[in-house]
């Protein structure tokens, strides 16, 4: 049973990756990394429940299998198709956002750091659906930073999914749909948690691409 | 086998000769270079040598299984050029509707329209349908701003990537005496001295270009331009047996073709200078997009149908 569920999640992952790929042909552009398995936390702009799996469907296979996306848990357990497809085949590290649990959400991510994994989050923490580049970033990115100083935290901008699947919208549009990977940052000795975040923030908006209007 | 299939084969096997001597060149050159070191240059060309084993490939299978088979072939190429033209195009939330309409109901319709051979649908369709309908349901939305680029810019998508694009398959619905199940071989004929042309006029372009046409916009030339047109003449001469226009029909053809390809790449060398992109995408390895590759044959497509239908039928 075990390993049919596996096979199952084998086969559910290669044909979302296959129908993003045909959809918005998303392509990745190798900026300031190269796409080699290391260790490292992708960072990303969030503005659609899209933008996780794109970068995870356009990493090449030796790094999908090593990512693992950091998730809400009230958003991927609220069902069973959702708790199938979140933990088992994107295999992400879900997190509880509710303050009165007390699960430590930071605890379970520094554990999936120690077991070798890379990870995929959304510092903003919340998908923004303000007209700014990028909400102000959250703590997490920070002690990340701290607590595992080796990991590259790589800024991620995932550009047009915003116009591919709006909020609101039913039909997703098939336009295309880049993933820009930054060069890696890495918190500095002595450096505040704002600083950073602000360093942090302005590394990822550098990659979002002109505005023609 | 019939005649029309032999005839197929038969191009498509001079298509593959051509390649493998251009490929045996390629391999030849870099044998030839010192160990460890690497041509750009080679390298580029290589890569779209490769692409055009690949679309050459393509292109025969699909003539081969006749009608349904290029039809679905050029259905998908519009698929892919209208989503590399409206990535790229000013829009809004507010358009949402229209755009997945012009995707999902405009292009298939369309093609449609064309696979039944209706010709005063297919016609005025986009040009005429879609043009008034899909503002109608960008103006419902009520946001205002830039309204007019963004509804415009859709039109031309639209235009270019389906309507222009439709008007290759098209061309086996035409009703020609004595040609019937041959038409397929036409598109053959538009796209290959398209092509070709094209590939002359960038070779003698380099080798005895001088005047530019449109500084700033393109390296293209007078010089390269009028040799290219000259080869495709030549070279529609030499096919003018896959079609009904007779040696100097095929050649005054094959010049218009190529003559009004050429320049149409211009206007998209325009676009993608104002939008401030080299390629359109990255679909083809080597070449960019679907729109980088078939600009000249998207721009030739309904002028020579429209030439075809008026003199040939």
């Amino acid at each position: 049973m075990k390993y049919l569920r596996q096979f199952a999640a084998r086969i559910v992952g290669q044909s979302i990756r296959i129908f993003a790929r045909a959809i918005t042909a998303v392509r990745a552009d190798w900026q300031g990394i190269e796409p080699v398995p290391k260790q490292r936390v992708y960072f990303a702009n969030h503005t659609s429940n899209g933008d996780m799996p794109m970068i995870w469907a356009c990493l090449p296979p030796a790094m999908r299998r090593t990512v693992r996306p950091v998730a809400a848990a009230d958003y991927w357990l609220k069902n069973k198709i959702r708790a199938f497809v979140g933990p088992e085949v994107f295999n992400c590290v879900l997190v509880d956002r509710r303050p009165e649990v007390k699960d430590k959400p930071m605890d379970k991510i520094i554990a999936a750091l120690d077991e070798g994994s890379s990870l995929i989050i959304f510092p903003e923490g919340n998908r923004n659906m303000t007209d700014d580049l990028l909400l102000p970033f959250k703590a997490g990115l920070y002690n990340m930073g701290v607590a595992r100083p080796h990991v590259d935290l790589v800024p991620t901008w995932v550009a047009n999914l915003n116009t591919i699947m709006p909020k609101g919208e039913v039909i997703p549009l098939p336009l295309i749909c880049t993933v820009t990977f930054g060069a890696p940052i890495h918190v500095k000795e002595g450096e505040s948690k704002d600083e950073f975040l602000k360093r942090a923030s302005d590394a990822l908006a550098a990659l979002a691409p002109e505005d023609r209007s | 086998m019939n005649e029309t299939t032999s005839d197929i084969l038969l191009l498509a096997f001079g298509s593959f000769g051509i390649l493998f001597a251009l490929t045996f060149v390629g391999e030849v050159l870099r044998a030839r270079e010192e160990p460890g070191f690497n041509n750009p240059v080679l390298d580029t060309y290589m890569t779209r040598v490769q692409s055009w084993w690949g679309m050459v490939a393509f292109v025969g299978i699909a003539l081969l299984l006749g009608r349904h088979g290029v039809m679905l072939l050029f259905a998908l190429t519009s698929f892919a050029a209208l989503r590399e033209f409206l990535t790229l195009t000013t829009k809004a939330q507010a358009d949402h509707i229209s755009l997945a309409l012009g995707f999902f109901v405009v292009l298939p319709l369309q093609y449609i329209f064309v696979g039944f051979g209706w010709d005063g649908l297919y016609t005025v369709f986009i040009p005429v349908y879609a043009f008034l309908l899909l503002p109608i349901v960008s103006a419902l939305r009520g946001n205002s701003e830039r309204f007019l680029a963004r509804v415009a810019e859709t039109q031309w998508g639209l235009m270019i990537a389906v309507f222009c694009v439709s008007h290759v398959p098209a061309l086996m619905t035409l009703d020609i005496d004595g040609y019937q199940d041959r038409a397929v071989l036409m598109i053959a004929f538009l796209v290959m001295v398209v092509q070709l042309g094209d590939l002359l006029e960038y070779f003698f372009g380099r080798r005895i270009g001088k005047t530019r046409i449109a500084p700033g916009l393109s390296p293209k030339t007078w010089e390269g331009v009028a040799c290219g047109v000259v080869s495709a003449m030549l070279i529609g001469g030499l096919l003018n047996w896959i079609t009904p226009f007779g040696l100097f029909g095929a050649m005054a053809m094959a010049g218009v073709a190529s003559l009004v390809g050429m320049l149409g790449s211009l206007v998209f060398a325009a676009i993608k200078r104002e939008r401030g992109v080299k390629d359109w995408s990255h679909l083809i390895p080597g070449q960019g997009g679907f729109v980088d590759q078939l600009d000249s044959v998207i721009f030739a497509a309904p002028i020579f149908y429209h030439f075809t239908r008026y003199f040939y039928t």
